[in-house]
């Protein structure tokens, strides 16, 4: 009796697991199919499951990959991508460094502000904080979406802060009595001792900043300047109701991410982990 | 104090020097050092963009919430609290929650799968990982990439069309035309896109439980729906907690995927859409902020509720 039922609750378990994997891949794959089809094949009424004619016909991404401009999208998303992560990994681990490591004045309403900034959307200040990125000067630069993914990112900093607390502070001190600076204590001991914190920021902050889509498409309206996230969604216009190749440019933004997800998935769950609860 | 200040005065003036540092920490042997300039030094940065992105947008925000500005003239007068009415006296503009009510309600069901399938998957299962990897995809993919995707699938005679005929259930439905059920096709997305980030926070708390307990409570000839409810339940409760802060907050705040689908056009505008249009289609800088204000007052509101609920959690936003 129990083996009945331990093998029908087994049953029940394995149906609804590849329910969802049906659920989560259909979508997807069906786009993947029409990215490999014809306009002919789509006019003429092919189902969205039917598989096209030629699985090898990669027109839709030449046609998607140049006139949906994606090298440039590419370049610019990987520009303002690497000098956002770099400048996040300094400005978090400094200023973790600075809160953890020394007693000084207001520190706590500076603990306080950084608290309460991670409350509030930022989607909602975007109303205003247009006006500051237009005053100085930075609507339609790159420096424009860069600033704002470090000014506003305070996640990095408490992660850097839970992990600089799990370094004894005897490291630092040691240091110090040879006669170290602060900054060389800094730049010398703690920052290559937070290297698995920089591995988290990395990742979290990477995803963030390639899927942004809202800061690119308030700040960087010159087509010269889109983003992968705003050239793709410019594929709305120029390309109608050609869905051959707006699923073609899906496909384009999504595979870097399956790759880049295939060959890091371990830190990638990690880090979401330890970035979401800490 | 008194010691913090003098320091910070001696700091001012001959600035911080390393040697000055090291004598002066033998002096006085201390957890911390005690040096006026040294932490403001690496705060300068982070602090100068925390206020100029952060501080200054909140604060303006309240000062054009009380202004009838339109964002673009050099003047505006103050209107006192004429937009705050205008926002609780006027049903259109307090509707777009109804929509909110769609993503609350998507969020629920969001959380409830991610747990079961959290639970399914801590334990033994063939293809663990790949099933895994499958939930949890989607929270990484572009959100301009899932709002074509889904275009396309819920195209009229499409592929959910084509799906549903399969099981019996025919016609051709406009899933993002019709406004009885734009919402539920959205909150449908949202669910895709986000249930994975919870199933992966709740799969590695059950993770974390020591494994014994699990044993033990085999031994006692305990079920799994015992196992769950004794054992994964209590240890999911402070980070189920955090994600059911965030789902309020993030329904409340719901703007990318209506915005690249519908446009946010007709039932499916949000909060956010309807700020953001208020602001940059009408120029009515005033009341978009007023509404902001509201939406973080309410956020706010509801971060507050939940520390009193859960004291001993932190709340950080991911």
């Amino acid at each position: 009796m129990t083996a009945v039922r331990a093998r029908v609750a087994s049953a029940l378990k394995y149906l609804s697991l590849i329910a969802a994997a049906v659920v989560v891949l259909l979508p997807l794959g069906v786009v993947a199919l029409t990215s490999l089809k014809t306009s002919d094949e789509l006019a003429t009424g092919s189902g969205p499951l039917t598989p096209p004619h030629n699985w090898l016909n990669l027109a839709n991404y030449v046609t998607a990959f140049d006139k949906g401009r994606m090298a440039e999208a590419a370049l610019n998303t990987f520009v303002i991508l690497v000098v956002s992560i770099v400048g996040t990994v300094f400005i978090g681990s400094a200023a973790a460094y600075a809160i953890d490591r020394f007693t000084f004045r207001l520190k706590k309403l500076v603990v306080a502000l950084f608290l309460f900034a991670t409350l509030v959307p930022s989607i909602t200040t975007q109303v205003t904080t247009f006006q500051v990125v237009d005053q100085l000067g930075l609507f339609n630069t790159r420096l424009a979406p860069i600033m704002l993914y470090l000014g506003t990112d305070i996640v990095a900093i408490y992660i850097f802060l839970q992990f600089i607390r799990s370094i004894p502070i005897s490291v630092d001190e040691a240091a110090r009595l040879d006669g170290a600076s602060a900054f060389a204590v800094y730049w010398k001991i703690i920052l290559p001792l937070l290297r698995p914190a920089i591995a988290t920021v990395v990742i979290v902050k990477g995803i963030a900043v390639y899927n942004d889509f809202y800061i690119p498409f308030l700040y960087l309206p010159d087509q010269d300047l889109g983003t992968i996230s705003t050239s793709l969604f410019r594929f709305k216009g120029p390309f109608g109701a050609h869905w051959e190749n707006i699923s073609a440019g899906a496909i384009l933004v999504i595979i870097p991410t399956l790759v880049v997800f295939l060959l890091l998935q371990r830190f990638i769950y990690n880090g979401l982990t330890q970035g979401s609860t800490k | 104090m008194t010691q913090t200040s003098s320091s910070l005065r001696r700091g001012g003036a001959g600035g911080a020097r390393p040697q000055d540092a090291a004598r002066r920490s033998r002096r006085r042997p201390r957890r911390h050092w005690r040096q006026g300039l040294t932490p403001w030094l690496f705060l300068l940065v982070p602090l100068a963009l925390l206020v100029t992105f952060s501080y200054v947008p909140i604060v303006n925000m309240v000062v054009y919430s009380f202004t009838d500005w339109d964002g673009v003239s050099p003047d505006y007068t103050f209107t006192g609290l004429a937009n705050y009415a205008d926002i609780l006296t006027r049903p259109e503009l307090f509707k777009v929650f109804v929509a909110s009510a769609y993503y609350l309600g998507a969020a629920v069901l969001q959380i409830v799968l991610a747990l079961y399938f959290a639970t399914v998957l801590s334990f033994n299962t063939r293809f663990r990982n790949l099933f895994k990897g499958i939930l949890f995809f989607p929270y990484l993919i572009n959100g301009v990439a899932i709002g074509f995707v889904f275009l396309y699938f819920f195209q009229e005679g499409g592929t959910f069309d084509t799906v549903l005929r399969l099981f019996g259930i025919g016609g051709e439905h406009l899933w993002l035309g019709d406004p009885d059920l734009v919402n539920f096709s959205l909150a449908g997305v949202s669910v895709w896109r986000y249930m994975g980030l919870n199933f992966v926070l709740f799969l590695g708390a059950i993770q974390s439980i020591p494994p014994e307990l699990y044993e033990a409570a085999q031994l006692d000839g305990a079920s799994r729906w015992q196992q769950f409810r004794f054992i994964i339940a209590p240890s999911l409760r402070p980070i189920i907690g955090l994600t059911a802060i965030l789902a309020v907050s993030g329904s409340l705040s719901v703007f990318e995927i209506p915005y690249i689908m519908t446009g946010g056009a007709g039932a499916s505008e949000t909060f956010v859409i309807q700020t953001i249009k208020l602001a940059f289609r009408f120029n009515k800088t005033g009341l978009a902020s007023a509404a902001a204000v509201v939406l973080l007052v309410i956020i706010l509101l509801v971060a507050w509720v939940q520390r009193r609920l859960v004291p001993e959690e932190r709340v950080t936003p991911s």
